[in-house]
């Protein structure tokens, strides 16, 4: 151990997460959870020289405050904050030295959600399940941290810190566009449901969490056959569209449930999940269908 | 309506899409679903990195979509194992319970049994752990001799707030809230039971292929 980070103020919600989560542990019913965009906590972790599966702070709507007791090197990524690194300003995208006892600030962001913070060394809480993730549905992992909580900051890796300067990002700003998959209950749905659904510009609404979050848009329409029907629970993963009774689709994020038990009327691609866990209340959201030729799927 | 059918052996499967990580295999009943995740967790097809069992369905997850053409044309083809967790045997856990569930006259009323007869037919035999899910320690139970006289919708709304240790149905299951949490199960009972707790291994009692047998308090 290296020392500690200190956590001066938490804003909205702030977690311990790292990008591997919880994967094969379905038969204890506990979902993989992690990173909510994995690929900018990757992105903070090599800035800093970290094994990419380091843990590190997912700070929703930016307002994180934070001291470390001994000198470090420490990477911001993601939704962009402005940051002060005691008195003066910082930068994100790029590791930065905060002397000990400075107190590093975040502001708010004004486009996208998460900012993530990587510590050289990386967060050395105690792994649950084999991650340090907080499952904040599970009850997995580091409570979620409030003023005052103190992480332990693991020994530096022996490699030195990269030479690259500056970690580009693409801006948050605008629409959320994901790539999506129909399926694998798209025919619980109305041909004109589906058309619908690849159609329109969703507004994220205010019910959005690490769980997921709710879209606000037009009715998405069962077939008669399945108007009322009751669909056996099944796996769902990151990505899952799944429809409710009330028609507005919820996405799934890294804390999804193991399991769910209305309609999955498409899945959005893997990698498009981090850019999804960047999409704020307020926002829009479309998305794009994708073929996938390894299952054959009903023609429209 | 089946986007990728075929029968193999006497196991009828369906492939059906879950994103370019995932792959949803949907067969007709409980039993094809445990042996053919028995026979995927004795040897996964390379890449799989995680296997949900359900009610109808086994979710195969891939590390990277590269991985998800060979897991398809393998899952296509695989037999499921001969002999299911259900019909394993092993030791059987007795859970104390106290039948005084909110919707005891409901499940009564549905199953057109007596208060005392849907308690004789929940105490009356042993259930297996099929699958886990829903949250951590929250395993479906189905009875082994597959009695269907408790088969309940679930309710029609949820509630909010289902207590620790609450005892339900739902479905062709048994189940047992390991934590509070929202729920739509009709309640029966409740139990001082600990079925999760991180510092033991496995944390979670009700593991699939666990045996169980609930007895009145």
């Amino acid at each position: 151990m290296s020392g500690w980070l200190t956590v001066t103020a938490p804003g909205p919600l702030c977690t311990v997460q790292d990008v591997t989560g919880r994967p094969g542990r379905a038969d204890l019913g506990v979902g993989v959870s992690g990173a909510a965009d994995r690929a900018a906590l990757r992105r903070a972790n090599r800035l800093v020289g970290n094994d990419e599966a380091a843990a590190g702070l997912e700070v929703t709507f930016g307002g994180l405050g934070f001291r470390v007791t001994t000198t470090s090197v420490v990477a911001l990524t993601g939704a962009p904050v402005p940051v002060t690194v005691g008195e003066r300003p910082g930068d994100l995208h790029r590791a930065v030295v905060v002397p000990a006892g400075a107190e590093v600030r975040l502001g708010t962001p004004p486009s996208g959600l998460r900012t993530y913070v990587a510590v050289r060394g990386g967060l050395a809480v105690d792994p649950v399940l084999g991650s340090r993730a907080t499952d904040t549905v599970a009850g997995l992992g580091p409570p979620v941290l409030g003023a005052g909580a103190e992480l332990p900051v693991g020994v530096p890796p022996s490699s030195p810190v990269p030479s690259v300067d500056v970690a580009p990002e693409a801006g948050l700003a605008g629409e959320v566009v994901l790539g999506v998959v129909p399926g694998p209950r798209d025919d619980w749905f109305t041909d004109a449901a589906l058309a619908t659904f690849l159609r329109t510009a969703w507004t994220v609404t205010e019910d959005a969490n690490r769980v997921g979050f709710r879209l606000d848009g037009p009715e998405l329409a069962r077939t008669a056959e399945r108007e009322g029907a009751e669909l056996p629970s099944e796996g769902v993963i990151r990505g899952s569209v799944q429809v409710p009774p009330s028609g507005r689709p919820t996405v799934f994020l890294a804390d999804h449930p193991v399991t769910g038990g209305y309609p999955v009327i498409g899945v959005v691609l893997d990698a498009d999940t981090d850019r999804a866990g960047q999409a704020r209340p307020g926002s829009t959201v479309r998305f794009r269908r994708v073929g996938l030729s390894a299952v054959s799927h009903r023609r429209r | 309506m089946s986007p990728a059918g075929a029968k193999m052996g006497a196991v009828t499967r369906t492939l059906r899409p879950c994103g370019d990580t995932g792959l949803l295999v949907e067969l007709e009943t409980l039993t094809d679903v445990l042996g053919l995740h028995a026979a995927l967790a004795a040897d996964p097809p390379d890449g799989v990195v995680d296997l949900v069992p359900a009610a109808r369905t086994v979710l195969l997850r891939v590390r990277s979509a590269a991985d998800l053409p060979a897991v398809v044309e393998e899952v296509r083809h695989r037999e499921p194992a001969s002999s299911s967790v259900r019909e394993a045997g092993g030791e059987v856990t007795e859970i104390a319970v106290t039948y005084d569930g909110e919707d005891l006259d409901d499940v009564a009323a549905h199953t057109g049994l007596t208060r005392d007869e849907v308690i004789e037919a929940h105490t009356g035999r042993v259930w297996t752990v099929a699958f886990a899910g829903f949250t951590p320690g929250f395993g479906y139970l189905a009875p082994e001799d597959g009695d269907a006289r408790l088969h309940v919708p679930r309710r029609s709304s949820s509630r909010t707030r289902v207590p620790a240790g609450a005892v339900g149905l739902a479905g062709e299951f048994s189940g047992i809230y390991p934590r509070e949490s929202p729920g739509g199960w009709q309640l029966i009972g409740r139990t001082d039971a600990v079925l999760w707790d991180l510092d033991r291994d496995p944390p979670a009692v009700l593991v699939p292929g666990a045996r169980i047998r609930f007895r009145a308090a």
